[in-house]
C-alpha cells in the first residue's frame, strides 16, 4: 500500500442553476488574457447537448483517454508512444479552435469615441483571432436551456446507445425532454492521460495533493496533451505556443481555501475534501476489463483514512496528521465512498477522474409530472426510476458507463432522502419502508440531508493548508502574486525576454478582453 | 583576398560562437519562450499536409548534408562506391527531400500568410526566418536540381565539403571556396546566417525532441517543492 492524498470535488447536480458564476469567475482569474479568449477551464454545458468544444465525448472521434490493447493492458487511445511521436509534426486527432468557438470581442472604442448624433452608435463584433469583422456561429455555452436543440442536441455522444426515439425527443420535443446541466472542470484524473501523453515530461501530478499542472517552462507546445483528455480540458495558449488547464486553483488550495468556482457557486452545489487512496493500486484498477466494473475498481482504491492500518501507512507515507484528520471529515469520501451517491463523469475514459457528480433526480421528477404522477411520492418515483430508459440510460451513459442499475441506485437513495425527510418533518414518523428499499439507516439518511441540503462552508470545503515546512516556497503565500511568475498563469509580471516569440510586453489586461494588437498583425 | 578570408575563415565562426553562445542564452533565460509555437488548433488542413512533408524533408536534407559534407570522399570510395553511384544517389535523394522541403514549406508559408488567423501569431522573427531559410533552400535546390540533375554537375565533395571539414580542425581554407560556383558560395552564407539566427527563433524547438518519452513511466510525479524551480529552467 502506497497511499497518497489527492483534492477531489464533488457537484451535486440537480441543484445546478445553470448561471455560469463559477465560469465566469474562473474565466476572470485565470484565462482573461491573449491566447486564452476561447478557454474555459470552467465550463458548464447543458444535457443533452454536444458540449464544449463539439462532441468532445465521441472518443471515436477524438482518441481521447485510454483503452485496454488485446493483451489487456492499457493504452493511450491515440496508440502507442512511438505513433505519438510519429505525430508531432501534425497531431491527427486536434479539435481547431472551431471545434470550440471563434472568439470575439467588441471595437469599444467606436462607442467611446462617437461623436454625438442622431443615431446611437453601433459596434460589430470582432473575431479575436484575427481582428476582423465575424459572425457569431457558436460558443462555450451556445446550447444553453436546450438553445438550438433542434438542430444539434440529437448530436450528444450520449444519445447513440439509447433508443432511437429519445434523440428523436430531444431534437424535435424538447420542451418534453429532460434537462440539466453539467459544470466541468478538469478531473484531476489518477491516472491523467494528459501525462501520460506529454512527450516533454512538462505535466504532471503533485505528489501532495494530486493536482495536475502543465509546467509552463517545461512545455514545448507538442499539444499531444489536448488530444488525450477524454474532458478535452488541456488547451493551447495560441498566444504562448503552450498548453494551460485548469489549476484547481492551487494557490488558493494551498492556503486552505476552495477554488474559486466553488466559493463562488450560487447553487453551493460544490464540495472539496481530500481522498486518500493506494498509488499501487491505480494501474490495476483502471484496467479491469469489464467497463462496468471501473466505479467499483476505484472506489476500491480508495483507503478509509479511519482505518487504523491506513493511517500507520500514511503517516509513513509522509502524510501530515492533520490532513489525514481532514479527510476523515472529507464530504467528497462520505458522498462518494460512504453514502455512495456520487459518481464519476464516463469512468470508461479509464481516467480515474476525482470530479464527482451526484446525478440530477429533475430529469425523472419532471418525467413522473409529464405522466401526471405525483413526484412528492416515493412510490411514483421509484418506479419512474425503475421504468423510465431515456434519462435513466442516458444518465448512465455519463455516470456509470452505461451501468443503469447505479444511477438508479443513486437516485432511489435520493428519492428516500426526501421522502424520508418529508415525513418526518411533516407528520413526524418514519418511514422505514424507504429506508428498507435503499438500505440506509435512519442516522445515514439524516447525514446525507444534512451534508447535501445544509451544510455550511466549513463542512463543504474540508481543505487542510499546505504545509510550510515541507515546501521551500509556497506559491500561495509570499509577498508577490503567486501568478505572476515568469511563465506562470498569471504571466501578470515579467515574462519571456526580448526573443523569438517578441510577445513579452508584461502588460496586463483588464476584464475586458481586447482586439489583438496590430503589432505582428495583417495591417489592413 | 580579404573578403575571402572574411566569408570563409571569419564568418564560420562568428555563426557558429552566435550559435552556441545564443543558445545557451537562451536556454537559461527563456524556457517560457522555448517551444514550437504551434498553431495547429489556429489552421489545421494545409499544416496536416504541410508540416509532416517539411519536416521528414529536412530530415533527408540533413541526412544528406552529414553524408555529403561530414563524409570524406576516400571514405566512401574505401568501401567501393564509385563517384558516379554516389552523384546518381545523392542526386535522386537530395531532389526527393528537396521537393518535399519545398512543397512542405511553401504549404505552411501559404498558410502562415493567407490564414488571418495564423497571420496574426506570426512575429518579426518568425519572418525573418522563414525568408532566410527559404533563400538557403532555394539555393540548395538550385545546386542539386540546376547544377548537378540538370545541368554539368559539381563535384562539391573535393571543395565545399573539405573546406568545411577545415572549419572544426580550425584550419578552414579559404582558397578551396573562392574558387566553387557563386550557387555554392551563396548557400553557404546565407546558411551561415540562418544558423546564427536559429537560438533567436522558434527553430530552438529541434533540441526537445521528446525521443526521452519512449522509455519515461507514463505519469510523472512532482514534489510541489520541486515543482517551484524545474531543474531545468536556468533561473
Ligand atoms: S481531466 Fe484533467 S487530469 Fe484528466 S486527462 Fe484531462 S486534463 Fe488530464
Ligand atoms: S455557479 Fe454553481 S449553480 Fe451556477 S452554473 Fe456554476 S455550478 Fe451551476
Amino acid at each position: 500500500m502506497r497511499p497518497m492524498a489527492q483534492v477531489a470535488m464533488v457537484m451535486n447536480l440537480d441543484k445546478c442553476i445553470g448561471c455560469h458564476t463559477c465560469s465566469v469567475t474562473c474565466k476572470q482569474t485565470w484565462t482573461n488574457r491573449d491566447g486564452t479568449e476561447y478557454v474555459w477551464f470552467n465550463n458548464v454545458e447543458t444535457k443533452p447537448g454536444i458540449g464544449y468544444p463539439k462532441h468532445y465525448e465521441d472518443q471515436e472521434r477524438w482518441k481521447g483517454g485510454w483503452e485496454l490493447d488485446r493483451k489487456g493492458r492499457l493504452r493511450l487511445r491515440s496508440g502507442s508512444r512511438v505513433k505519438r511521436l510519429a505525430s508531432l509534426f501534425a497531431n491527427p486527432d486536434l479539435p481547431s479552435i472551431d471545434d470550440y468557438y471563434e472568439p470575439i470581442t467588441y471595437d469599444y472604442d467606436t462607442l467611446l469615441k462617437a461623436p454625438a448624433g442622431p443615431h446611437t452608435p453601433v459596434i460589430r463584433p470582432k473575431s479575436a483571432l484575427t481582428g476582423k469583422d465575424t459572425a457569431i456561429t457558436w460558443g462555450a455555452n451556445w446550447e444553453d436551456d436546450l438553445g438550438g436543440a433542434a438542430e444539434h442536441a440529437g448530436g450528444d455522444p450520449n444519445l447513440a446507445s439509447l433508443p432511437p426515439e429519445a434523440a428523436e425527443r430531444v431534437r424535435f420535443e424538447f420542451e418534453r425532454t429532460f434537462m440539466f446541466h453539467l459544470p466541468r472542470i478538469c478531473e484531476h484524473c489518477l491516472n491523467p492521460a494528459c501525462v501520460s501523453a506529454c512527450p516533454s515530461g512538462a505535466m504532471y501530478k503533485r505528489e501532495e495533493d494530486g493536482i495536475v499542472l502543465v509546467d509552463q517552462d517545461r512545455c514545448r507546445g507538442w499539444r499531444m496533451c489536448v488530444s488525450a483528455c477524454p474532458y478535452k480540458k488541456v488547451y493551447v495558449n495560441h498566444h504562448t505556443g503552450k498548453a494551460e488547464k485548469c489549476t484547481f486553483c492551487f494557490p488558493r488550495i494551498e492556503a486552505g481555501q476552495p477554488t474559486v468556482c466553488a466559493e463562488t457557486c450560487v447553487g453551493r452545489l460544490r464540495y472539496l475534501g481530500l481522498v486518500l487512496y493506494d498509488a499501487d493500486a491505480v494501474t490495476a484498477a483502471a484496467s479491469v476489463p469489464d467497463e462496468r466494473d471501473l466505479l467499483e475498481a476505484q472506489r476500491a482504491a480508495f483507503l478509509d483514512p479511519a482505518d487504523p492500518a491506513v493511517i500507520e501507512a500514511a503517516l509513513a507515507a509522509g502524510i501530515p496528521a492533520d490532513w489525514l484528520d481532514a479527510a476523515r471529515r472529507s464530504p467528497v469520501y462520505e458522498l462518494a465512498v460512504r453514502h455512495r451517491v456520487a459518481l464519476p463523469l464516463h469512468p470508461e475514459y479509464r481516467t480515474m477522474p476525482m470530479v464527482w457528480y451526484i446525478p440530477p433526480l429533475s430529469p425523472v421528477l419532471d418525467a413522473v409530472s409529464d405522466m401526471d404522477g405525483d413526484n412528492t411520492d416515493p412510490d411514483d418515483v421509484f418506479h419512474a426510476i425503475r421504468d423510465l430508459r431515456i434519462p435513466m440510460e442516458y444518465l448512465a451513459s455519463l455516470f456509470s458507463a452505461g451501468d443503469v442499475d447505479v444511477v438508479a441506485g443513486v437516485l432511489m437513495k435520493l428519492s428516500a432522502m426526501r421522502g424520508y425527510m418529508r415525513a418526518r418533518t411533516l407528520d413526524g414518523t418514519v418511514a422505514d419502508d424507504l429506508l428498507t428499499a435503499t438500505g440506509m439507516s435512519g442516522a445515514d439518511v439524516e447525514r446525507l440531508y444534512r451534508l447535501l441540503a445544509i451544510a455550511k462552508y466549513d463542512e463543504r470545503y474540508v481543505i487542510p493548508p499546505a504545509h510550510r515546512e515541507n515546501a521551500a516556497a509556497l506559491e500561495g503565500l509570499g509577498t508577490g502574486c503567486s501568478l505572476d511568475v515568469a511563465g506562470g498563469p498569471g504571466m501578470g509580471g515579467e515574462q519571456s525576454t526580448g526573443n523569438g516569440t517578441g510577445n513579452g510586453n508584461g502588460k496586463i489586461h483588464l476584464p475586458l478582453s481586447v482586439l489583438p494588437s496590430r503589432r505582428n498583425g495583417s495591417g489592413s | 583576398m580579404t573578403a575571402d578570408i572574411a566569408l570563409w575563415a571569419v564568418l564560420p565562426y562568428v555563426a557558429l560562437t552566435v550559435f552556441v553562445v545564443g543558445h545557451v542564452w537562451r536556454w537559461r533565460a527563456d524556457q517560457f519562450g522555448w517551444t514550437t509555437r504551434t498553431t495547429q488548433v489556429l489552421e489545421n488542413r494545409w499544416l496536416r499536409l504541410g508540416s509532416p512533408l517539411f519536416h521528414l524533408g529536412a530530415f533527408a536534407a540533413i541526412a544528406g548534408h552529414v553524408l555529403g559534407l561530414l563524409v570524406p570522399k576516400s571514405w566512401t570510395e574505401a568501401v567501393g562506391v564509385s563517384e558516379h553511384v554516389y552523384h546518381v544517389v545523392a542526386v535522386g535523394a537530395g531532389t526527393v527531400a528537396g521537393v518535399m522541403v519545398v512543397a512542405g514549406l511553401g504549404l505552411l508559408l501559404a498558410r502562415r500568410f493567407v490564414n488571418g488567423r495564423v497571420r496574426r501569431t506570426t512575429t518579426r522573427m518568425d519572418k525573418a526566418m522563414f525568408a532566410v531559410l527559404a533563400v538557403v533552400i532555394a539555393l540548395g535546390m538550385a545546386e542539386t536540381v540546376g547544377v548537378n540533375l540538370l545541368g554539368p554537375g559539381y563535384d562539391y565533395r573535393e571543395t565545399v565539403a573539405v573546406w568545411f571539414r577545415g572549419i572544426f580542425y580550425f584550419q578552414p581554407d579559404a582558397s578551396l571556396m573562392s574558387g566553387a560556383p557563386m550557387v555554392y558560395q551563396l548557400h553557404a552564407i546565407s546558411a551561415w546566417v540562418f544558423l546564427a539566427m536559429w537560438p533567436f527563433t522558434r527553430l530552438v524547438h529541434v533540441w526537445s525532441a521528446p525521443i526521452a518519452y519512449l522509455w519515461r513511466p507514463y505519469v510523472v510525479y512532482r514534489r510541489r517543492s520541486a515543482a517551484r524551480v524545474p531543474e531545468t529552467a536556468g533561473r
